[in-house]
């Protein structure tokens, strides 16, 4: 790790002010930033300590009847809001199924958006990679790409985004909140991550001082509590990044669906709206057929970036899988395993 | 800024100056105060072996920069027991085989400790098991580790039955 001067201001505009010198990272959970910093992928000369900047923490409903997060309320405080959980349950359990309780603990909504991607060419410093270094090219394309990107991929990036928070959060049209030196900006969470072009490695759409100070849910995105799954592959049973992932949520209407929301994580460089696939569920009825091919349709245009077709079948399956367990009903208490592929579709125990 | 902070460990308050800010608390907590019952495994988050509380909460001190806790209340592995009598989550852990070699115990029995305080696995065994998923033991003692928490969570609730009653 490289040294650095370490800040810790009082106020947002002190921070903004730290924050927009070149070099400076904005500090909250660390349980990304310094694991990079130990990587020696990031070398920041300046960390600002933003966790006891007042005002950031709060959840709460806006007159609207929109849900508003503080940028600096930790995954694990957010996932147990009994309040919140009610309203955005697929949101809960896509949180409650990403990393560990300990880093749960520390992380915050922010820093979950602003995390990096886990592409290991990436994490490795003598890998060539443009997201690093711009120009510098792409080692991982003909590499190890069992879990790169089968959709909105370029020669510039074939890297995922492997948040599971933001998955469910694009599919009920969340909008991310900044302030910086030049004021306030809203962005939709849709997007926030941009993704890579014939030149650019894509990213966040932060601007040099920028903070993300909020995260709002509009309040029509409680409509969808009743039937709402996230469902997440992952190499392991817990504690690991999603191969491929799925949001689902459904409002229905008797035995229709009303309204389809679905959003596919661990695809791409964002998490990925399925706006073919929900359009085409809409008015229509669940049943298998229609699943199946909502999950074509939301695979439409996919391609593989290396040795990782298999994702594309995985992604159908697992939205697939998703849509049917929405349909279901969401489960009346969080699964033991939450978005696991190995917990029945209710929810129960699959082997206590 | 000077370089400096105070962490109350175990009840114990220390005022800590550092030379520089890189410091994470793990590394305060056994280089600099001596507790070194908190172990580095990973450094990196992905192991858990240096599982401690923060205001209450579990964590991973290799993760956490020491100079964003000034003025936390850290309990580590060594601030469990009461003398010579061993918190219920130790002596469940010997009790059930809950470990081998014992580099990953304190973690694990730390992660224990904050996991029946969240309140939410209860006596299930795949509860617990996801919530202990953050930490690994590379003995393989999970059976022995699952068979403690459900022991010690059901003995911390008897006892505290046993309080309201009296």
């Amino acid at each position: 790790m490289n040294l650095f001067d370490y800040v810790r201001p009082a106020s947002l505009s002190e921070a903004i002010a730290a924050g927009s010198k070149p070099g400076a990272a904005y500090l909250a959970g660390g349980t990304n930033l310094l694991d990079l910093m130990k990587a020696g992928v990031a070398h920041p000369g300046k960390v600002v300590d933003i966790t006891r900047l007042p005002g950031l923490d709060r959840i709460e409903t806006l007159s609207d009847g929109s849900t508003r997060i503080g940028a600096m309320v930790r995954n694990s405080d957010l996932a147990r809001d009994p309040s919140f959980a009610a309203s955005f349950p697929a949101v809960a359990e896509a949180l409650l199924s990403g990393a560990s309780a300990q880093l749960r603990n520390a992380a915050t909504v922010g820093g979950n958006l602003m995390q990096r991607t886990r592409c290991p060419y990436f994490y490795d410093p003598n890998s060539a990679c443009n997201r690093r270094e711009s120009g510098a090219g792409c080692d991982a394309i003909g590499g190890e790409t069992h879990s790169h990107a089968v959709l909105g991929w370029t020669e510039t990036c074939i890297a995922t985004h492997p948040s599971d928070f933001c998955v469910p959060l694009a599919a009920l049209d969340a909008v991310v909140e900044m302030e910086g030196p030049d004021g306030t900006r809203d962005v939709p969470l849709a997007d926030f991550h941009m993704l890579p072009d014939e030149t650019s490695p894509g990213g966040a759409d932060l601007k040099p001082g920028e903070i993300i100070t909020a995260l709002r849910l509009p309040a029509e995105a409680a409509a969808f509590a009743g039937n709402s799954r996230y469902l997440k592959l992952r190499e392991r049973t817990s504690y690991a990044f999603a191969l491929v992932s799925a949001a689902a949520m459904l409002r229905m209407d008797g035995d229709t669906i009303a309204e389809a929301h679905i959003a596919l994580g661990a695809v791409a460089a964002k998490p990925w709206r399925a706006s073919a696939a929900e359009e085409l569920l809409n008015g229509a009825t669940p049943d298998a057929e229609t699943f199946a091919r909502a999950a074509e349709a939301a695979l439409d245009g996919a391609r593989p970036s290396g040795d990782n077709a298999h994702k594309i079948d995985l992604a159908k399956r697992v939205l697939t899988r998703a849509l049917t367990q929405a349909a279901a009903g969401t489960p009346d208490r969080m699964p033991a395993l939450p978005a696991s592929v190995f917990a029945s579709v209710n929810g129960a125990s699959a082997h206590a | 800024m000077p370089l400096s902070i105070s962490l109350t460990v175990n009840g114990d308050r220390h005022d800590v100056p550092l030379e520089d800010a890189r410091a994470t608390l793990l590394d305060v907590l056994r280089e600099r105060i001596g507790l070194t019952g908190t172990k580095k495994g990973c450094d990196r988050g992905q192991c858990g072996a240096c599982t401690v509380l923060v205001d209450g909460r579990r964590v991973n001190s290799c993760l956490s920069l020491a100079m964003s806790m000034d003025g936390a209340d850290v309990t580590t592995i060594e601030g469990l027991a009461q003398g010579e009598d061993l918190h219920p989550v130790q002596a469940a852990f010997i009790e059930h085989d809950g470990f081998q070699c014992g580099y990953c115990t304190p973690g694990q029995i730390m992660s224990a400790v904050g996991l029946i305080a969240e309140g939410e696995a209860g006596d299930d065994p795949e509860r617990i098991r996801e919530g202990m998923s953050g930490n690994l033991c590379r003995c393989a003692a999970y059976p022995g580790i699952t068979a403690a928490v459900i022991d010690a969570q059901r003995r911390m609730a008897e006892a505290e039955d046993e309080r309201k009653r009296a």
